[in-house]
């Protein structure tokens, strides 16, 4: 199974190159549209600020790419922006227009010391994961919450995640795996 | 909240695992890559790694290095240690850092934070402050900085700074307990999370930081006997401080 992991700015794309090579998958970095539309499995994982990043995909016809996949039906995983990115629009950096693939908005964090980094447990299973955000998402599509934020949302083909599941340790390895598991 | 977090620190000069008392006399205590290994499979929450010669040395950290500690966890990795520049920085994830930890180079040209933040976010942004009797010190504790701990941490934070973490030089490897009047100090300046350094020598000085600090650092007190990390878990856990569960 090969996994295509966009890269489009600055920020480690590596681990989660090597959390889905520890599953036994060909996991490889590209910002190549065709690879992503190809892909077995296409994730977007979270780099920089939602500005910067809408501009790098931008730049490299990523979204078109995506988006593409996602009318397709096939197997796309968003990671803690990249779920942000996936919506109609973020309030970050003054307001960004998003791909549209989830309807609704990523908003500031109004609780708690922000960024919001460390474990949480995700609900309903209880189990915990690794956020590191200052933005979450606003969605119909959630199908999991963790204190009550957008933990996890789904659309078609797509499945966005506000965690980190690559930083996640063996849950995050659990996690990964049933994604592969689904493709 | 967040559960609270647990972050075994490395030290690393010349490629190996140190640590002194308050910044001095370093001695080898292990190879960097067994050691973080071993800490994220004992359940670390994230692991951070300091190349402490990296500014006195006038370089960034050693990035094979970091790739190959970076490799074997699947848990969030801080790198620090030279960054002087984003373009260091973005190195530095590249080779599968999580977040960079700046200090002295922040200190000499404040805008370096910001810059960072622009460039990475918040999240993958950590100031480190290094205190003495609530004065900043940079180039690994040898410098004064003329700046109070609370207002550089403030600063930070209003330059994008994602996290604060605050190192008591006073308490750094005397396992005398935390340096808590500095850090509540510092927790109350700032509205980002804040890890507590500099000090640890029991459970219950673990739990005394983590009752002001959203995440303590942990050297000296787990470094001779790095199966003293899971036993600190559950000693922890008995003193009723929330942590994940690891399996």
């Amino acid at each position: 199974m090969n996994v295509a992991v966009c890269t489009y700015g600055a920020g480690n794309v590596r681990s989660v190159v090597a959390a889905f090579s520890r599953l036994g998958a060909s996991a490889f970095v590209t910002a190549n549209p065709t690879d992503v539309v190809g892909a077995d499995l296409a994730v977007l994982p979270g780099v920089g600020s939602a500005a910067s990043a809408m501009a790098g995909l931008g730049e490299r016809g990523l979204d078109d790419a995506l988006r593409e996949r996602v009318a397709e039906g096939r197997a796309t995983l968003g990671i803690c922006l990249g779920l942000q990115l996936a919506l109609d629009e973020s309030e970050e950096d003054g307001g960004v227009a998003g791909l549209g693939i989830l309807s609704g908005s990523a908003r500031r964090l109004a609780d708690g010391r922000v960024p919001r980094i460390g474990w949480a447990a995700v609900e309903p299973s209880g189990e915990a994961f690794y956020f590191a955000h200052s933005y979450a998402a606003e969605t119909p599509a959630a199908t999991a919450r963790s204190e009550g934020l957008v933990a996890i949302a789904e659309a078609g083909s797509f499945l966005g995640v506000q965690f980190h599941p690559e930083k996640s340790g063996a849950a995050g390895g659990r996690f990964l795996a049933g994604c592969l598991s689904r493709v | 909240m967040p559960l609270p977090r647990l972050i075994p620190c490395l030290d690393v000069a010349d490629g190996r695992v140190v640590k002194g008392v308050r910044f001095q006399r370093l001695r080898d205590v292990g190879d960097p890559v067994e050691l973080g290994s071993a800490y994220s499979d004992a359940g670390a929450d994230e692991l951070v790694y300091l190349d402490v010669r990296a500014t006195i040395d006038g370089r960034s950290a050693l990035l094979a290095l970091v790739s190959r500690i970076a490799d074997e966890l699947a848990i969030p990795f801080t790198v620090g240690g030279g960054v002087r520049s984003v373009a260091d920085a973005e190195a530095l994830l590249g080779a599968g850092a999580d977040k960079v930890s700046v200090n002295s180079a922040a200190l000499e040209r404040p805008e370096l934070v910001s810059e960072l933040a622009a460039r990475l976010g918040s999240q993958a942004v950590v100031v480190a402050v290094d205190a003495t009797l609530g004065e900043v010190r940079s180039r690994a504790g040898s410098a004064p900085t003329g700046r109070r701990a609370v207002d550089w941490a403030r600063e930070a934070e209003e330059r994008g700074a994602g996290e604060i973490l605050l190192t008591s030089i006073d308490a750094d490897g005397t396992r005398d307990g935390y340096d808590l009047e500095l850090t509540q100090a510092v927790s109350d300046a700032v509205s980002v999370p804040v890890i507590a350094s500099g000090g640890a020598g029991s459970a219950a000085h673990v739990a005394d930081a983590l009752g002001v600090a959203q995440a303590a650092l942990l050297a000296s007190i787990l470094h001779e006997d790095p199966t003293r990390f899971e036993t600190l878990r559950s000693e922890l856990r008995e003193l009723g401080i929330p942590l994940r569960d690891a399996a």
